[in-house]
């Protein structure tokens, strides 16, 4: 527990001194901004005509969707600079477990997304107050918890991609390309396919979220299904370092 | 402290290391004497637990290199031969990130015992990535140091640095090594020399010799070798240089100057300055050869062949 909360110190500083970093953190609250202003703007005007109420999917959709192009680039370099550097033969030789150092690896990029998520919360706030009676709490929280979890297995998957390669970039697009795989194309044979197509629409990553959490209906079923896919990120990770000390 | 029986590493169909079998005692330091791939970083990370053997068995520190693979790392010191650094990170944050890595207590103590012995205090809140590279060597020397290790491995350690730190980190080792146990790699016969109380050469994977640098340097020095230079063209000399009793191999070299070797029983120079002067020639230069560390392979796999007749 101990080397995992290390590394994932180390990479957490790290983050902060990296211009990735902040370009993600400057362009996900600009375009929150615009979204959101765009928006309460166009209620209050819509409303003068007796026009809707702006919830808060507004803000946790968006930024479902930016993660999932910005979480490539959150775990890009995480194992494979080790590689590039030579810095991977320091932390095999140190007293530390493969599943520790992709443990760690992952929650200190998981820590830096919870700062930015955190950061939002300062739309919702807005929003209650520009709102009578006020949002509906449970209803914003279950969309939160929809993020977090998945981020978490953007970030698991970013992770497990990472240690196959030295070179970030590559690591970049396998990430997206996988990535959009499974959120977008993994579900378009269930469309097709109609009845029989049950086992897309549940391997689509989409699907856990906005048939459910965006909904404000939180089910166990999903929790798992992206912790699961998490843990299959560090899996794979941990497996792929394993292997390279075979090789 | 280190045990090694039978390792053998296969990479792909080439085989790095040979059924190698060794010992290193607490308190000695063991030199790794060889050519770019002979095989000795491949042996430092099996030992360091960075990669498993094809075969084999070796236990450091009285850990199995395999089984307790965690227990060996915690108590060996490992400086690759690509020092491994985070150039974004201060010297003092990488070493308190290793000794965190560690579990060391006292972080922060360990940290400038490590910097103080490498003498790189005062560089410690600077950028690793701005360092020269003998000072990225030496923290990356200090980060091997860092937990006062049962074994030290050291891959290369004196590579890249000038001659004033060669001496420093050699004088270092040479005190750690009093106490622990060193086991370090060069492809420098001086330094083999100057450090080891054991030399191991190793090429192709397999161990061609091992024993002191004193008997080592005693069995290799068969023969003396000079080189002669004279304005003018040396062809004519060489004739007459052939007469001497005790000179040996006497050739033309393509540069114009004469080699020839002789016995360190009978040093034939003198004799060899005054038939080049006598004959008229302008003496030019005359000095030895040392032994190159290619030259010491061949002898050694000469040694080797003519060896074996004898021994079955």
């Amino acid at each position: 527990m101990r080397n995992i909360w290390t590394i994932a110190r180390r990479e957490y500083d790290l983050y902060f001194i990296s211009p990735i970093a902040y370009i993600i953190l400057f362009t996900m609250m600009l375009v929150l901004g615009i979204i959101f202003g765009v928006n309460v703007l166009g209620a209050s005007q819509a409303g003068v005509f007796g026009g809707y109420v702006p919830d808060t999917t507004m803000i946790t959709n968006s930024m479902v969707f930016m993660f999932l192009l910005s979480a490539p680039a959150i775990t890009m370099r995480l194992l494979a600079d080790e590689q590039r550097m030579g810095t991977m033969e320091l932390l095999l030789t140190a007293p530390v477990r493969d599943v520790e150092l992709v443990l760690g690896k992952w929650l200190g990029a998981f820590m830096f997304i919870l700062t930015l998520i955190v950061m939002t919360l300062v739309f919702p706030l807005m929003l209650n107050q520009f709102t009578v009676p006020g949002i509906d709490w449970k209803f914003m929280l279950s969309g939160y918890l929809g993020v977090l979890l998945v981020v978490s297995a953007f970030l698991g998957i970013g992770v497990g991609i990472s240690s196959m390669f030295s070179n970030q970039i590559a690591a970049f697009f396998t990430t997206l390309i996988v990535l959009v795989l499974l959120w977008w194309l993994i579900g378009a044979p269930a469309n097709l396919l109609g009845k029989g197509g049950e086992l897309f629409d549940y391997l689509s990553m989409q699907t856990h979220y906005y048939d459910s959490m965006a909904q404000g209906k939180i089910f166990l079923e999903d929790i798992i299904y992206y912790l699961s896919l998490t843990s299959l990120g560090i899996f794979i990770g941990t497996i792929s370092i394993e292997l390279r000390r075979w090789r | 402290m280190i045990q090694v029986s039978g390792l053998t590493k296969d990479y792909g169909a080439r085989r790095a290391i040979d059924n190698l079998t060794f010992e290193a005692k607490q308190g000695e330091i063991l030199g790794f004497l060889g050519p770019n791939g002979a095989g000795k970083t491949t042996t430092m990370r099996i030992l360091t637990g960075y990669m498993p053997p094809t075969r084999g068995e070796a236990s450091v520190a009285g850990f199995d290199i395999i089984s307790e693979s965690l227990e060996v790392r915690k108590r060996v010191g490992y400086l690759p031969e690509t020092v491994p650094l985070y150039p974004d990170m201060t010297a003092f944050d990488y070493l308190m990130y290793m000794a965190q890595l560690r579990h060391l207590e006292n972080a922060e103590d360990c940290v400038d015992d490590a910097l103080e012995m490498v003498g790189m205090e005062e560089r410690a809140d600077g950028l690793v990535g701005k360092l020269s590279k003998g000072m990225k060597q030496r923290i990356g020397l200090a980060q091997a140091l860092l937990h006062k290790p049962e074994v030290l491995i050291l891959d290369e350690p004196s590579i890249g640095l000038d001659p004033g730190q060669v001496v420093e980190v050699r004088k270092l080792i040479k005190n750690i090594g009093q106490e622990r146990t060193v086991l370090l790699s060069t492809h420098v016969l001086p330094e083999a020399q100057q450090l080891c109380d054991r030399v191991m050469i190793i090429n192709k994977g397999q161990i061609v010799a091992e024993d002191t640098p004193g008997n080592l340097q005693a069995r290799l020095v068969g023969a003396e070798r000079a080189s002669l230079r004279v304005r003018g063209k040396a062809d004519k000399l060489l004739p007459k240089i052939q007469q001497i009793k005790g000179l040996e191999n006497a050739s033309l070299d393509s540069d114009g100057s004469l080699q020839f070797h002789f016995s360190p029983k009978k040093d034939v120079r003198p004799e060899v300055a005054k038939i080049a002067v006598n004959a008229g020639f302008d003496l030019l230069e005359l000095k030895a050869v040392g032994m190159s560390l290619e030259e010491i392979f061949l002898e050694l796999t000469r040694e080797e062949k003519t060896a074996e007749p004898e021994s079955e």
